[in-house]
């Protein structure tokens, strides 16, 4: 069983957050990047089904010089390849672009499965998985809790709303986008670490993948959240400021 | 390319996200000048037209199917993007529904667009309508703009728009209700959908508590959750927590709050380590009155609350357990 995992590097969620000059991103010089969350936990999901099912895991993963990295962490934890798509443009692009950049590299592997996680931490659109399955003509299921293989079927345990679920079936090849959390995270060990070293990362242009097309809609510019609601800050050393609290919680709300 | 097109969800009953989407598309509608549709897809919608018809939209359709009884990807894409070629609107509209977060984009897709998915606000510049999306988590709000040729597609985020500020027909006129019949072929639908069901009967509400404390991913490790154990022992409050808190099994999944847990609106919600995340923010936003604790003074959790303590949570709650123990105490 071949499953393709498409992964994304995103800044770190405790990051110290700085907007550029432009007002169009952010400073990007003050960010540490991790991969994200979503991601991992379809990553983990692969290797999960590689050890039930055997086959192979390759990292798919569109980003700059930085990104590889978070491709080399992947392959650590047991992926067995990776397809590195070196771009530095991912902030000007729509995702329609991106999902055409990823599914044209895919499409050459002929996956049984292409896992991703369901939305990134700094975009949060949640349409690239889904995107690239319309692409590729594949079946698809978003939000995924949990993958069984049927010979050439899959079923999904899909998430719906307030605490909801379905069960789907469809033939493969076959997208997922996978919600996080549906198992624990593996840790790299120290043997994955040095095997890494020499897995294969076949880096692409992304030229060579889909020519260059006009944007379908446009990031105008970033800006701090205007506040709605007026918070009070409660000062003072932590005895002093829950003391406070705690008057509030009493005279104010008059819970205790 | 004229008018705004609001998709909805029905499903035997209406998800209340639907006239969110709708009061969102009124808004947009009469800011362009341009006439307001809604459409929902099913194979039973008798009520849902009833419904539709008291609406104030200038047309309503019914997109009847057989296949689209149970809800598909397949059925639902093919279905709307005939209606879609058929009215050439400017916009189409929805709730950012988990339905609708599995097949929109893939609509979108057909008509060379991108989803614009999860708006919570909608401006107008120029003419042109400006839609406010959260990046990071809430940390950012981001102005985007539809480039594309085709018509703009967009979702709308829970609870961003009021349902109530939906405006009725002043007139009591009824909108007259259409059929759209869509070609599709059973062989078209690639999935197959089972039944919906809950996992085990859950045995803690949490959404007939007066006092809640919520902890989050600022707690680091299940060893430290004692901290807040004896902040809601000491407040007499329901522990409750966000979802990486139940993801890693150190609370149960019946004490999560937020859109796939519980949703709460206790007297006082006082949220520790959480950092507010939407998803989160949506379960609790409705307490009347929240508190929150977290050593990032930017996390978006501050945008909810009355009152915040910036500092580490490993002080400041157990400095508050002891604080109350005073209080109620003295």
């Amino acid at each position: 069983m071949k499953i393709i995992v498409a992964v994304k590097q995103v800044p770190s969620r405790d990051s110290a957050i700085r907007l550029d000059a432009a007002g169009k991103w952010l400073e990007e010089r003050d960010l540490t990047f991790e991969i994200n969350e979503p991601d991992a936990y379809a990553l983990e999901e692969a290797l999960l089904l590689k050890q039930k099912h055997g086959g192979e895991v390759i990292v798919l993963c569109a980003g700059p010089e930085r990104a590889g990295q978070t491709i080399r962490e992947t392959l650590a934890k047991g992926a067995d390849r990776a397809i590195h798509i070196l771009c530095d443009d991912l902030v000007r692009l729509d995702t329609l672009a991106l999902a055409r950049r990823l599914a044209a590299a895919a499409a050459a592997e002929n996956a049984d499965l292409i896992l991703t996680g369901l939305q990134s931490d700094d975009l949060g659109l949640g349409l690239t998985g889904v995107v690239m399955a319309e692409i590729l003509g594949m079946p698809h299921a978003a939000i995924v809790m949990q993958v069984e293989i049927l010979d050439s079927s899959v079923r999904v345990k899909r998430e719906l709303e307030d605490g909801w679920f379905q069960w789907v079936q469809m033939p493969m090849p076959a997208l997922l986008t996978i919600q996080s959390g549906i198992s624990p995270l593996r840790y790299a060990t120290l043997m994955g670490i040095k095997k890494a070293k020499t897995k294969e990362v076949r880096r692409i242009a992304p030229e060579q993948l889909s020519p260059p097309e006009p944007p379908t809609i446009a990031l105008q510019r970033v800006y701090l959240p205007p506040r709605k609601k007026k918070t009070q800050i409660i000062t003072g050393a932590p005895a002093e400021a829950a003391a406070k609290l705690a008057d509030v919680l009493k005279f104010e709300m008059r819970v205790l | 390319m004229n008018g705004v097109l609001a998709i909805l969800e029905y499903r035997g009953g209406w998800n209340r996200m639907s006239w969110e989407a709708l009061a969102a598309g009124q808004a947009l509608a009469a800011q362009l000048n341009q006439p307001l549709m809604a459409a929902v897809a099913g194979a039973n919608l008798d009520e849902a037209m009833a419904d539709l018809a008291a609406k104030p939209l200038a047309r309503a359709f019914a997109v009847r199917h057989p296949l689209l009884g149970e809800y598909t990807a397949d059925g639902f894409t093919a279905a709307f993007e005939q209606l879609i070629r058929a009215l050439d609107p400017a916009l189409a509209l929805f709730p950012h529904t988990y339905q609708v977060r599995d097949f929109a984009p893939c609509l979108a897709m057909r008509f060379g667009q991108t989803l614009i998915a999860d708006a919570i606000a909608i401006g107008v510049d120029s003419g042109q309508p400006v839609f406010v999306r959260q990046l990071l988590q809430g940390k950012l709000n981001a102005d985007y703009r539809h480039a594309g040729a085709g018509p703009c597609f967009v979702s709308i985020q829970a609870g961003a728009f009021r349902a109530d500020a939906l405006a009725g027909e002043p007139s009591g006129a009824r909108c007259a209700v259409e059929e759209f019949a869509p070609r599709i072929e059973a062989s078209q639908i690639r999935s197959q959908p089972g039944e919906r069901f809950r996992e085990s009967a859950q045995t803690v509400d949490l959404s007939a508590a007066s006092l809640i404390v919520a902890v989050g991913r600022g707690i680091k490790e299940q060893a430290n959750l004692p901290v807040v154990e004896e902040l809601a022992r000491a407040l007499g409050a329901e522990l409750a927590a966000s979802r990486p808190i139940c993801d890693n099994g150190w609370l149960p999944m019946e004490r999560q709050v937020g859109s796939s847990g519980q949703t709460v609106s206790p007297k006082v919600y006082i949220a520790v380590g959480i950092s507010g995340a939407i998803q989160h923010l949506v379960g609790m936003k409705g307490s009347k009155a929240i508190i929150a604790i977290n050593k990032d003074e930017s996390a978006p959790i501050f945008e909810v609350a009355d009152y915040g303590i910036v500092g580490d949570l490993f002080e400041v709650a157990p400095a508050l357990t002891a604080a109350v123990r005073k209080v109620k105490g003295g």
